[in-house]
């Protein structure tokens, strides 16, 4: 088993027809993943890539029984993109685009919460059940399937975990990319949660990143409810204060959401945490087998 | 993207806020004419002379001074002008080069009549990421370093949480006004002035307002006397008005250079430059120089095409800094293949000439076994590595 999506998944591609979309949408289709469509408002009744196009998402939804979905949209239109598909009864959706400003997002926030949905994202690589389902832009060949899980508020830096991950002789349940920007859909906390409850999953890497307190709050949820092996790395010890480092959400404001402070939260909860971010995989492997 | 203080009460203005009143100038004699056409407003030889840059503690610098007649308003305005400002604020803080004034701004004296029936308060409005809603942040501690305060006196800082469908409610307005310890025409005003306030934040996609030292003055009118306001610059589309008021001789002109050839850099204190595809990966890059011995120089996210013309761009800008002893180049390959980037790597190399420094990269995901090939026989002076703990230790080996 896994989280979040699999081969039952029923993923349908909004902004499908775009070039990103189509691009991204071409290679998930050729990992396997369970593509039912796509949506491009104004293009519904065409075909794209073998797949229906809808107009609209709860089109996709009564007419493909869509349950999850992918945004390529543009930064200006994504936030109306997901309210869409949580509108519509979507119940995951990924949003991959970068740039969402974070009013929209704020209000995004407050629309989803009474919702029947996950968001995941925004500015994320997605979600990948390798084997299963690649619902992201992730290089589906680094994965293998296996029994580890992976969070990561970065996109190259949770291919490097996965890649040692793989290296060491193991492989992954489920890598989500919860994204890097100030407010995302699901925190480290929820995605530690998810992975941590699923009966597949023998061991979680928690890769977090400077601002914020997402990775000291999983910590804490860890330290209480934690029955599996963690290994944190948190990128940015050497970044200075306020400074944006990439990432909008990469910055840091005070004494508590530096790298450091993260680090020690993090041990202090049981985590095993790593100083360099090479030693993911062999840590990793130490953790499960001594 | 950060406003100057006169840009941003402008902004407020725009919106029905009363603000300080001020003219900018740009020459002593520009100085002498804001001077004559303020104190003809305000009745007072009073006014007060600030110099315009991106920084808070102006006045800790030398770059806030109060003036009492038109030789005091001269000496000033001639000192401040053209200074290089240091603020704890400004890069290296104190003791760092400072940043060069190039406007000042003329502004009304704004505790008259009666300064001491004026009293000033701190007024924030931003994000909070945990609650992630609107917050307004104020305290009757105002004039002073919110942090200090936040720190010492906890108790006296508050906070308001505003629901993002709902927008600010009445009776959060009363709240603050009441906590501010304010009646009459003062708590009236009070609650106009930061419904205007909370409009404007989100009118405008702000990320940040404050106003500090927020004034209620004799005639129980709330004032903003300083401004510092931050834009999301994800929302400058809807924003083309706002978008032009940036000021790009107050940014590092190398972040700017390489902002334009779509390279998202940082300039660091350190001797090893590194080159990294990804902002996550970029940081733990910098984490493993720091780890084999040197300090990262800089941060550089190359973005997700990674080609020979954007990597020679970033080598030179990498280069440009004299205190670079090395440059590693990390790149993990996905939708980016690895050889191409080894193509552009040795493109860049062979088109710039001599690069003088010790150059390694490490290739890793799409045939990054081709691309560690194309770097080894290439007959550059290049160290290849696929795995991460390999390139540190190649950053240690190059610097010992």
């Amino acid at each position: 088993m896994s989280v979040l999506v699999n081969k039952d998944s029923k993923i349908i591609v909004q902004g499908f027809t775009g070039k990103e979309g189509s691009f991204h949408a071409e290679q998930m289709i050729a990992y396997g993943t369970p593509v039912v469509g796509g949506v491009t408002p104004g293009k519904g009744g065409m075909t794209h890539l073998d797949k229906p196009v809808y107009n609209t998402v709860s089109e996709a939804v009564d007419k493909a029984g869509a349950d999850t979905s992918i945004l390529f949209v543009p930064p200006r239109f994504a936030a109306d993109a997901i309210m869409e598909a949580a509108d519509a009864g979507i119940k995951v959706i990924i949003a991959i685009t970068e740039g969402i400003p974070v009013q929209d997002m704020v209000k995004v926030k407050a629309f989803i919460e009474d919702r029947d949905c996950r968001l995941i994202g925004p500015n994320c690589p997605g979600i990948i059940t390798p084997g299963e389902a690649k619902v992201g832009i992730m290089p589906g060949f680094i994965h293998n399937p296996g029994r580890i899980g992976i969070v990561s508020r970065s996109g190259t830096l949770t291919y490097e975990a996965v890649d040692q991950v793989t290296k060491a002789g193991m492989g992954q349940s489920t890598c989500i990319g919860i994204g890097g920007d100030p407010i995302v859909g699901t925190t480290t906390k929820e995605a530690v949660e998810l992975l941590m409850n699923d009966p597949d999953t023998d061991g979680i890497v928690m890769i977090g990143e400077i601002g914020g307190s997402m990775e000291a709050d999983a910590s804490r949820w860890i330290k209480e409810h934690g029955t599996k092996p963690v290994v944190g790395f948190i990128a940015g010890q050497t970044a200075p204060k306020g400074r944006t480092m990439g990432h909008a959400g990469a910055i840091v404001g005070g004494a508590e959401d530096t790298a450091q402070a993260k680090m020690k939260i993090m041990a202090e909860c049981g985590i095993h945490v790593v100083q360099s971010p090479a030693e993911i995989g062999v840590t990793m492997k130490k953790a499960l087998h001594g | 993207m950060n406003l100057h203080e006169y840009q941003a009460k402008e902004l407020l203005k725009s919106f029905g806020i009363k603000i300080q009143e001020g003219i900018v100038a740009e020459s002593v004699d520009q100085a002498v004419e804001a001077y004559e056409e303020i104190t003809s407003r305000t009745g007072t030889d009073v006014a007060v002379v600030k110099a315009q840059i991106h920084a808070g503690g102006r006045g800790k610098g030398g770059g806030v001074k109060l003036v009492k007649s038109l030789e005091e308003l001269k000496e000033h305005a001639g000192n401040i002008l053209w200074m290089m400002l240091k603020t704890p604020q400004t890069p290296g803080g104190l003791e760092g080069p400072g940043k060069l004034v190039s406007k000042i701004l003329i502004a009304e004296d704004a505790y008259r009549p009666d300064f001491d029936a004026c009293k000033e308060f701190y007024m924030s409005v931003l994000m909070d990421r945990g609650s992630k809603r609107n917050v307004i942040v104020y305290s009757t501690e105002g004039g002073m370093d919110i942090e200090k305060v936040a720190e010492e006196t906890p108790h006296l800082v508050h906070k308001e949480f505003i629901d993002p469908t709902l927008g600010i409610q009445g009776y959060q307005l009363r709240k603050i006004a009441f906590n501010l310890g304010l009646s009459g025409a003062a708590f009236k005003d009070m609650t106009k002035f930061v419904s205007k306030l909370y409009k404007a934040f989100v009118t405008s996609d702000a990320s940040l307002f404050e106003i500090n030292p927020c004034l209620k003055n004799a005639h129980d009118e709330i004032v903003a006397v300083d401004s510092k306001v931050s834009l999301d610059d994800n929302a400058l589309f809807r924003h083309p008005d706002l978008a032009e008021l940036r000021d790009e001789s107050e940014e590092d002109p190398t972040e700017v250079e390489a902002k334009s050839y779509g390279l998202n850099y940082v300039n660091l204190d350190g001797n090893v430059g590194c080159m990294v595809n990804g902002a996550g990966l970029a940081m733990a890059t910098m984490d493993i120089i720091k780890l084999s011995g040197g300090d990262p120089a800089n941060f550089l996210d190359v973005g997700g095409t990674a080609d020979a013309a954007r990597v020679e761009q970033a080598f030179r800008i990498i280069l440009r800094d004299p205190k670079v002893k090395a440059i590693l180049i990390n790149i993990f390959g996905g939708i980016v293949r690895c050889d191409r980037v080894a193509n552009g790597v040795v493109d860049a190399y062979k088109n710039m000439g001599n690069i003088n420094v010790p150059i390694i990269v490490r290739l890793q995901g799409t045939n990054a076994d081709i691309a560690k090939k194309i770097i080894d026989e290439s007959g550059l002076e290049v160290h290849s590595a696929i795995q991460l703990h390999e390139a540190a230790a190649l950053v240690e080996q190059v610097l010992a």
